[in-house]
């Protein structure tokens, strides 16, 4: 059965398969307690991540979320089960660490990573789709520089343990999770769980955490990636990953529908704001450095448990960037753009523009 | 016959492996192309895009865990 079912993810069928899952359980967490069209999201999930450490202190949206946990340590087992657990690094870490960062800032100005983006739509926020037009544009123009020889070079062979660390990590999230420990006087030390807002909204922790591990697994067998889709479909026409983020959308709409979380307009959104431009451009600049880095929020994750230390150092920089974006009034709330979201997104783009022309390499 | 032309695609980021064997396919529209990966992923990317350019596609693992592709037109 096993066997069957590997066969199936590793075929046509298996990004199909994966976006299903994804459609089908995203909206279902929303059902159970996550925040409104935030069943899964990569980029908010980090961020509530971020807030729950300390590392910013807006008090709404501070939560271990135990579905990126689930993530790194789904696609750790099930790339240690199939031969495919190969540590690695190398390739400009610390390019990658501030694409991560950039990519966190503009998800943040859009209020969501991809993921969300597309389960925005399938719940009728029509904010969804100056966001995925956004994040269109922005994989078009890396793929301009990948035609044009972009390169973050090589990554090499490294030893074992190296990709231990993020499934530490996600362990060590868990039991924080699981046991809710306060370092210091309560309410003034980490960790921080939100009592209201977005952060205080939460599935049971076991569900989120089997749905991570479930969609963990998936994800690697079947390489889902919502960035790379776009990207596959506009520089080689092959559908093999869109066809995933069709299925995705499909079964989110049919799923949101089901539930009653569908609901169609611009106005009143969960956690949107109806700034056209900046959900745009947030997302122009979030497409452009996924692009860059070679795959969208969720795929950083599964291939950082993988063994993919690169891909680990992006996602400590999506962790950073969320810090960042909250401590200088930069993400959006519902009302608008933070004060000086614009100007960070604006230099986010000119440093993706930089590190596209720049990092050209002969090979 | 000529020799097979070969691209090494080790170590590289998604979607380089199969750009760098688009350029190849380009250059050498008909013969051997062998390219090596190192991960299964890329492996399923160069072969599928290879065969939907009409190239026949296999791959053997090499003993060092990297894997060569070799495509034939």
């Amino acid at each position: 059965m096993f066997r069957a079912l590997n066969r199936l993810l590793m075929s046509r069928t298996g990004p199909i398969l994966t976006g299903v899952a994804v459609g089908i359980l995203a909206p279902l967490l929303t059902f159970w307690g996550n925040p409104g069209n935030m069943g899964i999201c990569v980029a908010c999930f980090t961020r509530d991540i971020a807030g729950a450490l300390g590392l910013h202190r807006a008090a709404t949206v501070q939560y271990v979320r135990p579905e990126l946990a689930g993530f790194m340590l789904g696609s750790f087992v099930s790339s240690l089960m199939y031969g495919e657990y190969k540590p690695r690094t190398g390739s400009s870490p610390i390019i990658r660490f501030f694409l991560g960062f950039f990519a966190m800032i503009g998800a943040l100005v859009f209020l969501g990573c991809p993921w969300r983006a597309y389960i925005r739509l399938s719940a009728g926020d029509l904010n969804a789709i100056p966001g995925i037009e956004g994040l269109a544009i922005g994989i078009v123009i890396g793929i301009g520089f990948l035609w044009r020889g972009f390169n973050l070079g090589r990554n090499f062979p490294a030893k074992r343990a190296l990709g231990y660390v993020m499934p530490a990590i996600a362990v060590m999230l868990i039991v924080f999770v699981l046991l809710r420990p306060s370092f210091g006087p309560e309410g003034s030390s980490a960790i921080f769980f939100s009592k209201e807002g977005p952060g205080s909204m939460a599935a049971p922790v076991a569900l989120s955490l089997a749905v991570g591990l479930l969609i963990g697994w998936l994800a690697q067998r079947s390489r889902f990636c919502t960035v790379g889709a776009l990207r596959d479909l506009i520089m080689f026409k092959d559908f093999h990953l869109f066809n995933g983020i069709l299925a995705f959308i499909v079964a989110a709409f049919i799923t949101n529908l089901f539930l009653g979380q569908f609901k169609l307009g611009f106005e009143g959104q969960p956690i949107a704001h109806t700034k056209a431009l900046w959900n745009a451009m947030g997302m122009v600049l979030s497409g452009l450095a996924f692009t860059l880095a070679g795959g969208c929020p969720g795929r950083q994750f599964i291939m950082s448990g993988e063994g993919d230390g690169d891909a680990a150092v992006f996602v400590l920089g999506m962790l950073f960037g969320a810090a960042i974006a909250h401590n200088f009034n930069l993400a959006s709330s519902p009302a608008g753009p933070g004060a000086y979201g614009p100007a960070a997104t604006v230099v986010g783009i000119v440093f993706c523009l930089f590190v596209g022309f720049l990092m050209r390499e002969k090979i | 016959m000529a020799e097979a032309v070969i691209v090494d695609a080790r170590g590289l980021s998604c979607p380089q492996p199969v750009v760098e064997t688009k350029k190849a396919i380009k250059k050498t529209p008909y013969g051997e192309i062998h390219v090596l990966v190192d991960t299964m992923t890329s492996v399923m990317n160069v072969s599928r895009f290879a065969k939907s350019n009409g190239w026949m596609a296999e791959y053997e693992e090499l003993p060092e865990g990297s894997f060569k592709i070799i495509l034939r037109k």
